[in-house]
């Protein structure tokens, strides 16, 4: 209902944008996989065994602290595998598809957070403050539901939401009966979201404009001692679904995007797909590239060998190194060496041209030199970094008091990327996050 | 580079200079390190590139200033008719050991203690090199300023952590300890002209009635109710001389306008602050109008009127360079403007009411250095306290 005009953050064009919105159907994937690593805050114990039988639906572990946190399947299958890594860190559930459709049909008739956690689609919300799996038994004050992506390349929901449209109103009613507060729903200008029960807000302006913890900030902020969820309106339409039909849909669209990729399109695909699978006729030369699944600020590096990631909806392909050993590329006076400070000449001919970029970081990582490069990248009101140095030195009684409740580490993103002294926020905001939960619990 | 490589790492025959070697190849080659994790891609703009602007900021300032002690030593020995660019090469030959030694030493010891630290060589001394022989007077030995420049890198600097963690701008406490270890070479007449030659360049003995105060020293000296500038062979001097950067003071100083060039770039690349560079002036205006609607005999700087004020000296050079370097400011917003306002308020309050010192830039920055994190403590307070609130009115 209320306009929210946001004067901070940046959009970066990238080259390899989706043209047009066709969608192209993948292959039935050669393998499905989970990966514990996405649902920051569930430690795994493992339910189902290598070599057993799962439907889809059916949970594969649980939460060792909150045995009602369930991570299910998306496909019917075999578990094939439990990949471990140093310390028998689990680092993915490998399943075979046996291309049956045998799924698990959920009862709806009893109290929701009992049928989400079952359902595996607890897992795909998040709280602030920590930027994890919501804890069960806890009531959120608010529900805050991030109906666009604003990030590089990111795929249009409207496209993804796709037929699962109509299931909004349902899921808005189920969580409007989990919380005391309301359910916001941030939209994009001209996004038509039909949300009865729902405050639907429209946000102008660029990245972060879209994630749905800026967008809570600047209706009503997290506190101390508040507990919020976040999610998109995928998540929310599929809340929707398992409540109207008694099934979770684990089916996606994924934009591949990028600029190594042939023919950027959607691609219809199941969650945790291989990629070979999705990728393949897609891209070139995947030696010299690197394929990221998200986008390029919060997503996570990926092997062509591996599989799809939370949130399931996009995957970037740049170059690895598209300039090796660049002869003083400080001294540049290149146009096309892009930056959005006005040391370099790139503004000159604008900013708004989609770009080449690679995955260098350009420059050695500094003490923080210059002043106000975070904030004018976080449009919450934070003193980014200030925040940071509290963070980085530890004193939690200062992280409380600059707001480290309000933020998640997708929120510095941005401010990393344009970070002239390239120190790693992101990881420096969740080391934060997870030490003041360890801390509080 | 990459066959040389190995010898420079742990176990080469010249692991001791590995520092020096990451300086180099950085130098020349963007590197092809890549992200590891957290965002993929970078901006292309870092530290190197932001230090180096500033260097180019200070260009014209310093190419002035040769030429300035070129046409300031030609005047003073009579030879007032020599061609401009024999007036910039003498200026070059004088300011030339300043700049060497001056980089020769700081960036020695940030080389040594790089390699101590076994950390990348960093850039802040770039800067830092070129701020020093443009503030330091022109007469000043080098021995002095290589001292000075020693003390000020390891005490001002590196105790502290190096690049990014120092509390004063470096480059001012060299000229502080210069001006507090050898406060007879600092001021004066002798100070601000170069009258000797130049590596066997400009030869000739000083005319009658030469003086080479600077304006600044003039006005502190003056005595009775009449305040009458005069330039170094005694003639009358305009204030367009000042704003030109015909006068004598040290060499960066000098020309308003080169420094205002400076400012653009520093403005229109965003590096300085420009809440602070205006928040300086306007402070200096009104603590300069204020100064001058009370004149006094006692304060014979209350005499200068508050352009004036900012034209001579140091002020200029001080507000657009010094006062903006972000490490050392304040840097809240809000913060910004008061910092600047009160080393414009303070740098003219000294010149006028502390006759023990003719100019007030450099204390009036080291001060406000001093006082940038309170400024910002205040600032951030009022944020966190905002927080609070709406905190406590949630029940």
């Amino acid at each position: 209902m209320a306009t929210v005009r946001l004067k901070k953050g940046f959009d970066i064009q990238l080259l390899g944008a989706i043209s047009d919105n066709a969608v192209v159907a993948a292959a039935q994937p050669q393998s499905v996989a989970v990966v514990p690593d996405d649902f920051h805050g569930v430690i795994p114990r493992m339910e189902k065994k290598e070599g057993e039988h799962v439907s889809a639906g059916e949970p594969l572990y649980h939460d060792k602290n909150y045995e009602a946190i369930k991570v299910v399947s998306p496909v019917s299958g075999t578990v094939k595998e439990v990949r471990r890594g140093e310390r028998r860190h689990i680092d993915a559930i490998v399943i075979s598809p046996d291309g049956g459709d045998a799924a698990v049909t959920h009862d709806v008739k009893r109290p929701p957070e009992e049928v989400l956690l079952e359902s595996g689609l607890w897992v795909m919300m998040r709280q602030r403050p920590y930027d994890v799996v919501p804890v069960p038994g806890v009531r959120p004050r608010d529900i805050f539901v991030t109906a666009f992506d604003s990030a590089p390349l990111a795929p249009n929901l409207d496209i993804v939401l796709g037929d699962k449209r109509k299931y909004i109103a349902k899921g808005v009613e189920v969580l409007n009966g989990m919380t005391d507060g309301k359910v916001y729903i941030g939209v994009r200008e001209n996004q038509n979201i039909d949300a009865p029960g729902a405050e639907v807000n429209t946000f102008v302006g660029p990245h972060p404009a879209g994630n749905a913890g800026i967008q809570a900030a600047n209706i009503k902020p997290v506190n101390k001692g508040d507990t919020v969820w976040t999610m998109d309106i995928i998540t929310l339409a599929r809340i929707g679904e398992l409540f109207t039909t008694g099934k979770v849909s684990h089916d996606t669209l994924v934009a591949v995007t990028g600029e190594m990729v042939q023919q950027p399109c959607y691609i219809s695909t199941v969650m945790g797909a291989d990629l070979e699978t999705v990728l393949k006729n897609e891209t070139t030369n995947l030696a010299q590239s690197r394929i990221i699944c998200g986008n390029v600020l919060t997503g996570v590096k990926v092997e062509a060998t591996q599989w799809l990631r939370t949130p399931y909806r996009h995957i970037t392909v740049i170059p690895e190194i598209n300039k090796p050993d660049e002869f003083m590329g400080w001294a540049s006076l290149c146009p096309s060496r892009f930056s959005i400070y006005r040391t370099f000449t790139t503004w000159l001919g604008g900013l708004k041209k989609p770009v080449s970029f690679d995955s260098r970081i350009k420059g050695g990582e500094r003490a923080i030199v210059r002043t106000g490069e975070y904030d004018a990248m976080l449009p919450m009101d934070i003193y980014g970094e200030f925040l940071i140095k509290a963070i980085i030195s530890g004193d939690i009684d200062k992280m409380e008091q600059l707001g480290i409740y309000e933020i998640a580490p997708e929120d510095f993103a941005l401010a990393e990327f344009a970070d002239t002294s390239k120190l790693e926020l992101q990881h420096i905001v969740r080391e934060g996050l997870d030490k003041l939960r360890a801390e509080m619990s | 580079m990459n066959k040389i490589e190995p010898s420079f790492r742990p176990g080469g025959k010249l692991a001791k200079l590995e520092s020096v070697y990451d300086g180099m190849e950085t130098f020349l080659f963007t590197p092809n390190t890549t992200s590891r994790l957290g965002v993929h891609i970078h901006d292309g703009n870092d530290l190197k590139r932001t230090m180096i602007t500033v260097v180019v900021a200070l260009l014209p300032a310093l190419l002035f200033g040769m030429y300035n002690i070129g046409y300031q030593h030609y005047l003073a020995i009579g030879q007032s008719q020599t061609g401009w660019f024999t007036m910039f090469l003498y200026g070059l030959l004088a300011l030339l050991p300043v700049i060497v030694v001056s980089y020769g030493v700081g960036l020695g010891i940030e080389f040594i203690s790089a390699q101590i630290h076994h950390k990348e060589i960093q850039e802040g001394f770039l800067v830092t090199g070129i701020l020093i022989p443009l503030i330091v007077p022109i007469n000043t030995p080098l021995w002095m300023t290589a001292i000075a420049t020693a003390f000020a890198v390891i005490f001002a600097k590196e105790v502290f952590g190096g690049t990014g963690m120092n509390i004063f701008n470096v480059a001012l406490i060299t000229r502080a300890f210069l001006f507090f270890a050898y406060p007879s070479r600092m001021s004066g007449d002798e100070a601000f002209v170069k009258v000797d030659s130049a590596f066997g360049m400009g030869q000739g003995t000083v005319v009658d009635g030469f003086t080479g105060a600077t304006p600044l020293g003039q006005v502190a000296t003056n005595v009775g109710d009449n305040l009458q500038l005069t330039n170094i062979l005694g003639e009358p001097m305009s204030a367009m001389d000042a704003v030109i950067g015909l006068i004598p003071g040290s060499p960066g100083e000098t020309s308003m306008i080169a420094i205002l060039i400076g400012a653009a770039l520093l403005l229109i690349t965003g590096i300085a602050s420009w809440r602070i560079m205006c928040s300086v002036f306007v402070g200096g205006l009104a603590m300069g109008a204020l100064a001058h609607a009370l004149p006094s005999a006692t304060y014979p700087a209350s005499m200068l009127d508050p352009v004036s004020q900012l034209c001579l000296g140091g002020f200029a050079f001080g507000a657009v360079f010094m006062a903006t370097d972000p490490v050392t400011g304040a840097r809240t917003k809000v913060g910004q403007y008061i910092y600047g306002l009160l080393i414009g308020v303070f740098a003219i309050l000294i010149r006028v009411y502390n006759s023990g010192y003719p100019e007030g830039m450099m204390l009036a920055i080291l001060l406000m250095n001093a006082f940038a994190p309170l400024i910002d403590h205040c600032v951030v307070s009022s944020n966190i306290k905002r927080r609070a609130r709406r905190a406590a009115t949630k029940e």
